[in-house]
């Protein structure tokens, strides 16, 4: 029970004054995101089969390689972006939400790293091993 | 974790009271409405009333009003104008948000199912609680805040044009329906302003003569307040005015984009 006049509590604690950049960089990722989905989609289905030899002979190009990589690095921001405000917007209760966009954010960031890392591997290293 | 149990007194009895057509009645259109007393300590249920048409206005605030007068008085809902423009009849008719007076009895197929504006509070059957509603509109000082002193001998003037961008805007009624349609608002209602509370802003955010844009968009720049809007479109859709508040978010968003490049 509160006592506080709706008003109050409609001001809480105030603006944020942020939330603008969150939003454009959700559309410029998304932008970024079309020709390079589009590139990739076509990449794969013009080498026939899918083979693990094929893909990765594919990868170690180095223009595929590069534009793969900035593909796998959009589409994890893009991702984290969303997830963020499907977080925020189901996830009420502070210590579940803050725990929940933590993990999310962890998972993200682990799993970007992971790919740019494989990638690499396959550009740069000893990927027959 | 996300919350998926519902409140107390959400389960809704669907075998309520029913009340017969008259003896006689040709033209009998069943009503199917959403009724709940929170003083009864009973969950919601839904009651059925068979009017005849032959003998009621078209609008489905006839109806209502009809079965007040005649059949049920202790159905409670609000209505003034009878004519769309106080907004007090906004509910939920056959799962869509509009107003009663100007909402059609024929436009609906089969039973005509009336409850609530959703996920507001409800004091009593169909009249939802609006005191955060009205305080979110509150919120975003819906009045004139000039610095330059009014011409002493004169109004302050417009162009034409610039009327015309807060003519439309201003035509909003604050009947809430658009609100009530958004899912967003549904979830974080505490803290995303609605479509509704929006329009007002984007209202004085455009007019000519007023001299606290920038404030008015720093009071909207946050997460919840204005971000929380995903373009769902429900409250264009919904508004029975015709008017785009989805637009005006469109329009506020790309205004605080602009003034950061």
């Amino acid at each position: 029970m509160s006592l506080r006049s709706p008003l109050g509590r409609v001001l809480g604690l105030g603006s944020a004054r942020t939330g603008s950049e969150h939003w454009w960089a959700q559309r410029v990722s998304a932008v970024a995101l079309v020709p390079l989905t589009l590139w990739f989609f076509i990449s794969m289905l013009a080498l026939g089969t899918l083979e693990h030899a094929e893909v990765v002979a594919f990868l170690s190009g180095p223009l595929n390689g590069f534009l793969t990589l900035l593909l796998v690095v959009s589409l994890a921001y893009h991702s984290y972006l969303g997830c963020s405000v499907i977080v925020e917007d189901y996830v009420h209760g502070p210590a579940t939400k803050i725990g929940t966009l933590l993990a999310m954010r962890f998972a993200h960031l682990v799993a970007a790293a992971a790919a740019v890392f494989a990638l690499l591997r396959i550009v740069f290293g000893n990927h027959t091993s | 974790m996300a919350e998926f149990s519902l409140p107390a007194n959400s389960k809704i009895n669907k075998n309520g009271k029913v009340f017969p057509a008259p003896a006689g009645a040709k033209n009998v259109r069943t009503f199917k409405i959403y009724r709940f007393d929170p003083d009864s300590g009973q969950n919601p249920r839904i009651d059925t009333y068979a009017l005849d048409m032959d003998d009621c206005g078209p609008m489905v605030l006839d109806a209502l009003i009809k079965i007040k007068n005649e059949i049920d008085s202790t159905l409670t809902f609000r209505r003034s104008c009878r004519e769309g423009i106080c907004g007090s009849c906004a509910m939920n008719i056959d799962g869509r948000n509009g107003l009663a007076c100007v909402s059609a009895c024929d436009a609906v197929r089969g039973d005509v199912r009336i409850y609530p504006l959703p996920h507001m509070p409800v004091i009593k059957d169909l009249v939802p609680d609006l005191t955060n509603f009205y305080a979110q509109y509150a919120s975003i000082k819906p009045w004139l805040q000039t610095r330059t002193p009014p011409p002493p001998d004169q109004e302050r003037l417009q162009s034409k044009q610039e009327q015309e961008r807060v003519d439309r805007p201003s035509a909003c009624i604050l009947c809430a329906c658009c609100s009530t349609s958004c899912p967003s608002y549904w979830w974080n209602s505490d803290r995303y302003l609605g479509p509704a509370a929006l329009l007002a802003a984007y209202r004085w955010i455009v007019d000519s003569r007023d001299e606290a844009t920038g404030e008015r968009l720093d009071h909207l720049e946050d997460p919840f307040r204005l971000y929380r809007c995903h373009t769902i479109m429900n409250c264009t859709e919904s508004c029975p005015k015709d008017l785009n508040p989805a637009k005006a978010i469109g329009e506020i968003k790309q205004m605080i984009a602009e003034r950061r490049v």
